[in-house]
């Protein structure tokens, strides 16, 4: 049994259904994603069949069941940046990652996702790489952007 | 230099001298004290760096440690204090800096490098002419010459600030500075000399309907919980504030946590009892450590907790942080999810205030609702009544977005026409292309044109006009916006944020966009009868979205064709063209575009021929070029290369 996975389980020792959204959120923020192993003993300690769990996990937008890239990209994609063109910037980075959104690449270097709203409309379009942003990109920057990450990552 | 959030002020001098203190006016050696805390005057130099979520997007950290470096390398005595948002987005981040003896005047787009010239001016006495916003109002001080005031602006003119009266003036991360304002006081009084049903009658009377869109009166519906005989009941705010466009919750929460704080404490006092949720979206990292911060002082305060000062009463707020489902934003999907199940709605009847948490009376309430409380209590219901419409009282807090030239949070009272707001606040639209029209109210809003935007935005003057308030959002979009594409994104995202529990929602959202990708695209194939199952999509989108909205379950189905519907009656010449013109004037939707190479222009250069994805480019070298219109498919690359804007769109 993994050891970290318990020391969160060991929290909430009610172990009651509705703790099961915390648990899961506190897996997701020390792995970076929820792996197969991790719903498994969730469900034994909260005597919930695995599936169920599965199936509340992808419900909601924040869990992944992978891990995330070295980079994770977020494209804030709100009403506002919408209208000022977020729409050619995440055609642009599908193109130029090759990945849809809440994909991985392949080699693991770049993780891409979509906000509903990161709060700063006046900047749009804005995208977040490592807790980075990125503000009033243009579909022509985004290579750019990309580019100064892989060459950094590198190093 | 020194850097402080607290200032130090005993902690049993507040609260036996202010918190205890049950007269309206408190003594003036208290008064003076609170003067001290609110640094009317100040001793030492203090210079505010606003660094709420959007501020710090904007660069607002780098800001904050340029002021620190400043004051650091040239050992100046002075004060730095991190302050919530102003609400006034464009010009972040914004540095203020209070001078002993004279009035706080605010800097703005403060980036590092800025920094150091804009302080060697304030500190010596001169204020720079670039980047000076304003300044504030202080009778007892001295006050700058040629700074206009911060009041007079017009983003600042039109509103009236009640709930956001803190922002940007004192530390979110201060419980002292929040009761130096009058904070705390509404709630110990509620506690200590009112009865459950004198709070409820008393909110009832003041005529306060929750902001979260629905526009239900909150006296009423905490009156219906309190009534409903059970042994735990249980309140919860919703702070899961999804709507892309919206972030007016977030900021509040950033700006002045402790305001929600004693609403939700009033609150649950008034239906009686003593646990209560505040369920935040989970990416809202900036927001929920400062509600936690909060919430931990107020404890230490002994504001929260087990018999709040003696009165008998307990209260205990959690905070859980929502996964993240647009559709939570609904009361009883956010209950499901609370509860540990998939955020879906539930049918009502039963209401949530008679059986909802855990089967227990369970009152949902918006941030905005909650952090109204407090000015009631303090100024009295007959106050709060005297603001805002006949038809609904009080003030709300709007997001200002998308092609406006003043972006950002303010808060006007219900009432106010649009068009003021528009082009008072917002100072119009930038660039020379016209207005077109206002999305209001997210996903599940509707469009006001140039024809009706003297409606005066309350509850019933929209819905009137087919528009519903939402949460607030307010998104301008000019001549170079497309209203299709909008609400083609719209479908886009309750298609996808719908929870698949009832069909109407599930399977109508989809055929919904499935109507509008096919409208703002070129036909893939004429061979299989593509057009006319267009036409047959286009006729029957009306009838299909007046069915979603009779029969789904939730608000958010019900909902989601009002921009479709709203859209329909407004802009049916841009419906007109797209689906008999196959044409976008707006130059938006991509695939409906064609191209044309100017033959005059073009050198024959073949930067674009090679590029084109699908070999619609032909000629030879030296020799104008030609697009083959059928190969085309508008994706624009072209266009974008070629170096003598010799291809222009049709």
């Amino acid at each position: 049994m993994d050891g970290k996975t318990n020391d969160i389980l060991r929290k909430y020792p009610k172990g009651s259904r509705d703790s099961l959204i915390p648990i899961l959120q506190d897996i997701q923020d020390q792995d970076g994603y929820l792996s197969e192993q991790a719903l498994v003993e969730v469900g034994r300690y909260l005597d919930l069949p695995s599936g169920k769990i599965y199936g509340l996990a992808t419900f909601y937008n924040q869990f992944r069941f992978g891990p995330p890239g070295q980079h994770h990209v977020c494209l804030c994609h709100g009403t506002s940046c919408h209208v000022t063109g977020a729409g050619d910037v995440r055609k642009e980075l599908e193109k130029k990652l090759r990945i849809k959104p809440g994909e991985t690449t392949r080699d693991g270097k770049f993780s891409f996702e979509l906000s509903a709203c990161m709060g700063a409309c006046h900047l749009s379009p804005l995208i977040r790489v490592n807790g980075r942003y990125h503000t009033g990109v243009k579909p022509g920057d985004v290579k750019e952007i990309m580019d100064s990450y892989i060459e950094g990552g590198e190093e | 230099m020194e850097t402080r959030t607290h200032i130090p002020v005993a902690k049993d001098y507040l609260k036996d001298s202010v918190l205890l203190n049950e007269s309206v006016d408190l003594p003036s050696d208290v008064e003076k004290v609170l003067r001290f805390v609110r640094r009317e005057k100040v001793k030492y130099p203090v210079v505010f760096v606003g660094t709420g979520s959007s501020g710090l997007i904007s660069g607002a950290g780098e800001t904050l440690d340029q002021v620190k470096r400043y004051l650091g390398d040239r050992d100046i005595k002075a004060e730095v204090v991190e302050t919530g948002s102003t609400g006034y987005c464009t010009m972040e981040p914004v540095m203020e800096v209070q001078m002993p003896g004279k009035t706080r005047v605010a800097f703005r787009q403060v980036t590092g490098d800025k920094v150091p010239f804009l302080l060697d001016g304030v500190f010596n006495n001169m204020i720079p002419d670039v980047q000076v916003l304003g300044q504030h109002r202080n009778p007892s001080l001295e006050v700058w010459k040629d700074v206009p005031f911060i009041d007079e602006l017009p983003f600042f003119s039109i509103q009236l600030r009640n709930l956001l009266r803190n922002w940007g003036r004192i530390s979110p991360l201060s419980i002292e500075e929040y009761i130096a304002t009058g904070g705390y006081r509404s709630y110990l009084k509620t506690i200590r000399s009112y009865t459950h049903d004198e709070v409820c009658d008393i909110v009832e009377r003041s005529g306060l309907q929750g902001r979260g869109g629905g526009g239900f009166l909150t006296g009423k519906k905490w009156k219906v919980a309190h009534t409903v005989i059970a042994d735990q009941r249980y309140l919860l705010c919703n702070a899961d504030e999804s709507d892309p466009g919206g972030f007016a919750n977030r900021a509040m929460i950033e700006s002045d946590p402790h305001r929600l704080i004693e609403g939700v404490m009033i609150a649950a006092y008034a239906i009686g009892t003593s646990k209560a949720f505040i369920y935040i979206r989970n990416d809202y990292n900036t927001a929920i450590s400062r509600l936690e911060e909060a919430i931990r002082q107020a404890r230490d305060y002994g504001l929260l907790g087990h018999d709040v000062f003696g009165s008998g009463f307990n209260i205990e707020i959690a905070v859980r942080k929502g996964p993240g489902a647009f559709v939570c934003g609904e009361e009883t999907a956010m209950i499901s999810s609370i509860e540990g199940k998939r955020g879906m709605p539930r049918p009502k009847p039963p209401y949530p205030a008679v059986s909802g948490l855990f089967g227990k009376p369970t009152v949902v309430n918006n941030v905005e609702t909650l952090s109204n409380v407090p000015a009631i209590f303090e100024n009295g219901p007959d106050w709060f009544r005297s603001i805002g419409s006949e038809s609904a009282r009080g003030t709300k807090v709007l997001v200002l977005s998308g092609r406006i030239v003043n972006q950002g949070i303010i808060e006007v009272p219900l009432g106010t026409v649009v068009k003021d707001i528009i082009f008072g606040a917002g100072e119009g639209i930038p660039g020379k292309k016209g207005f077109k029209a206002i999305q209001i109210g997210g996903p599940s809003g509707g469009f006001l044109t140039g024809e009706n935007i003297d409606t005066p935005y309350d509850f019933e003057s929209l819905e009137a006009e087919g528009v519903y308030m939402g949460s607030g959002g307010m998104v301008v979009l000019d001549e170079g916006c497309c209203i299709i594409d909008t609400v083609r994104y719209f479908m886009d995202f309750i298609q996808k944020e719908s929870c698949g529990k009832c069909i109407p929602c599930r399977e109508g959202t989809r055929r919904m966009l499935e109507v509008y990708e096919n409208i703002t695209r070129r036909p893939v194939d004429e061979n299989g009868h593509t057009t006319l199952e267009r036409f047959k999509g286009v006729m029957q989108l009306e009838s299909l979205a007046e069915v979603i909205r009779d029969t789904s379950l939730c608000g958010l189905g019900q909902k989601a064709p009002n921009p479709v519907i709203s859209s329909l009656r407004y802009f049916r010449n841009d419906y007109e063209e797209h689906i008999f013109d196959r044409k976008c004037s707006a130059g938006v939707c991509k695939e409906l575009r064609l191209f044309r190479i100017d033959v005059d222009k073009c050198t024959g250069c073949t930067v674009c021929a090679p590029k084109c994805p699908v070999s619609a480019i032909i000629g030879t070298r030296h020799h104008p070029f030609f697009i083959v219109e059928d190969k085309c498919t508008g994706c624009g690359i072209c266009y974008d290369v070629c170096k003598f804007s010799a291809i222009s769109v049709i």
